[in-house]
């Protein structure tokens, strides 16, 4: 439903956005992940029709950003970044303006509000002013606002910041009650939110993809995916210690030199997965072992290693960036 | 949806919110104790003795200078302010709609200011027999000029965020066009331009034109140059707008 090619956005000499193509189907909801100032509201912004591409173009539903702006647009619900809205209004002022610029009157518009009003819970506040409602409950209007047409295409720039843990969970909710037909794209910094409400994530710094897959396919790209960590009682003899390391898909044993406590990190030649040859290995010569754990590497350890450029993934180069995020 | 659809969504959020704040009723008090004031002390309204409006209208291209720049600051510049421009142009409204919109609801908010100084036509309706002709024609003048001037101030509030340079930018394109026809802004025009620019340049002067029409002598000449200047400023607005999406 969203096809995005080689969407380009310079301000000035500064690529905010630089070569980015992808695309959403119907029942995805896409997780944008990034640096503060990777260019994931850019992105929005420019699928949305508020910003011109430098170059580069994106569809939805079939409908050319640049050239069926308004036919797109109506298409879309959008959730701009930090929740603009018109302070001066009550709420239900607002949505009702929301509908009428949305072609909707009389009876559809009441029953798209009340639908709207529900679904975000605001009927407590709908005659208050925007302005004297808090963090939350403005959130939520905005949310409000972009549902309001029960759009195909949903487009949320960090939808849950600063929002309380409940409601945080009850905007998740509400994005996967609707998953199924719509197309999702939200942006967010908080990785837990990649794991409860998203399909696919994508992972954007400098204006770049850097990767593109579901969260498990992302972690495991982290340098730490299936390492095998043990502690065993005592210390075994060094021999022993040495074949470890010399297991088939191993690339390294790190050693914590406690003697009381020893344990040991085995490190996988590219994520192979050496769990069993490992536990193999440990029953058959007789290891006293208090834990044997399976490392599936974070996101956040491949949200950082990614973004820095430590790894390359998703077949976009990622080094010789490091250089300008160290400096930033 | 129509574009007249569309264009009187705007208008209507846009005329309402003039009024949900205090800033509606002291811009009214503002100007009607301004064209009050300028008529009675510096226009001598009764000293004159006759029983016509023109010491009435002859400060209102004045009293706009100041006054239309400051309603119509807010137009563009606040949105982009506070982000709601995001919001209103991730709509399904073409620019023009959104410009069209905002625009008649200052220039109806306008109307609104000059239609309550209607005391004063009663006033002068009871103390003498006046010429209602130049009367209507001078309202009619006035809200056109107030038209030119808030096209220009629309024009340049969408050009930055900051309302008060909005203010200070339009006030003084506001001034540039009331004195067009005047030695302040013709002489530099005499140095720099070639002799025909002086005569098309003064031909631009509101107060002129404004000048004719309170005598009452409503030209289709007149009503057209306001008309156009209405026009280029309000497609200048959407090329200002549409150059800040980056197209």
């Amino acid at each position: 439903m969203i096809e995005v090619q080689s969407l380009t956005k310079h301000f000035g000499p500064i690529r905010a956005v630089d070569d980015v193509s992808f695309s959403v189907a119907k029942g995805e909801v896409l997780g944008f992940l990034g640096p503060n100032g990777a260019g994931k509201s850019t992105t929005m912004k420019m699928i949305t029709g508020f910003l011109a591409p430098t170059s580069g173009t994106a569809a939805v539903c079939g409908h050319d950003i640049r050239h069926a702006a308004i036919a797109a647009k109506r298409r879309i619900g959008y959730l701009p970044e930090g929740a603009p809205l018109y302070a001066d209004m009550t709420a239900r002022g607002f949505l009702n303006f929301i509908g009428a610029s949305r072609g909707l009157s009389g009876a559809d518009r009441a029953k798209a509000v009340d639908r709207v009003v529900d679904m975000a819970q605001l009927s407590a506040v709908l005659d208050q002013p925007i302005e004297t409602l808090s963090k939350g409950f403005t959130r939520r209007v905005g949310l409000a606002q972009a549902l309001l047409h029960d759009p195909d295409v949903l487009i949320l720039d960090e939808p849950t910041d600063g929002l309380d843990p409940n409601q945080k969970h009850h905007v998740r909710q509400v994005i996967d009650e609707m998953a199924p037909d719509k197309a999702i794209v939200i942006s967010t910094h908080i990785l837990e939110e990649v794991h409860a409400v998203c399909s696919r994530a994508m992972i954007i710094a400098q204006g770049r993809l850097l990767a593109d897959g579901t969260p498990a396919e992302l972690e495991a790209l982290a340098q730490r995916h299936n390492t095998v960590t043990l502690r065993t009682r005592a210390l075994p003899p060094s021999a022993e210690r040495a074949g470890l390391a010399r297991l088939e898909g191993v690339l390294k044993v790190e050693e914590d030199g406690e003697t009381d406590m020893p344990s040991f990190r085995v490190i996988p030649r590219d994520g192979a997965a050496v769990l069993p040859t490992v536990s193999a290995y440990v029953t058959e010569h007789r290891w006293e072992v208090d834990e044997m754990r399976l490392e599936q590497g974070r996101l956040d350890d491949v949200f950082r290693e990614i973004t820095t450029g430590k790894i390359a993934a998703g077949g976009a180069a990622a080094g010789g960036d490091t250089g300008r995020e160290a400096a930033r | 949806m129509t574009a007249a659809r569309t264009v009187a969504v705007v208008f209507r959020r846009e005329f309402a919110g003039y009024f949900a704040s205090p800033v509606a009723y002291v811009f009214l008090i503002v100007f009607l104790a301004l064209a009050g004031a300028m008529t009675f002390f510096f226009g001598s309204f009764f000293q004159r003795n006759q029983a016509d409006l023109d010491a009435f209208f002859v400060f209102h291209p004045w009293v706009y200078l100041f006054l239309m720049p400051a309603i119509a600051m807010r137009l563009w510049a606040e949105e982009r302010k506070t982000g709601t421009v995001e919001l209103l142009f991730t709509l399904p409204i073409a620019t023009w709609h959104a410009v069209m919109g905002k625009f008649l609801a200052a220039w109806l908010f306008a109307g609104i200011a000059l239609a309550l100084t209607f005391p004063i036509w009663i006033t002068v309706a009871t103390l003498g027999a006046p010429d209602h002709g130049p009367i209507i024609a001078g309202y009619i003048g006035s809200f056109l000029m107030a038209g030119g001037y808030l096209a220009i101030g629309s024009c340049l509030s969408a050009t930055t965020k900051n309302q008060v340079i909005a203010f200070v930018l339009a006030a003084i394109v506001c001034f540039v066009f009331s004195m067009a026809g005047a030695e302040v802004v013709l002489g530099p025009i005499r140095e720099l331009l070639p002799a025909g620019s002086v005569e098309l340049v003064s031909s631009f002067s509101f107060l002129n034109h404004f000048a004719e029409m309170r005598k009452g002598v409503i030209d289709l000449r007149n009503l057209l140059y306001f008309l156009s200047v209405i026009g280029v400023f309000l497609f200048a607005t959407v090329l200002v707008l549409d150059l800040k999406k980056g197209a």
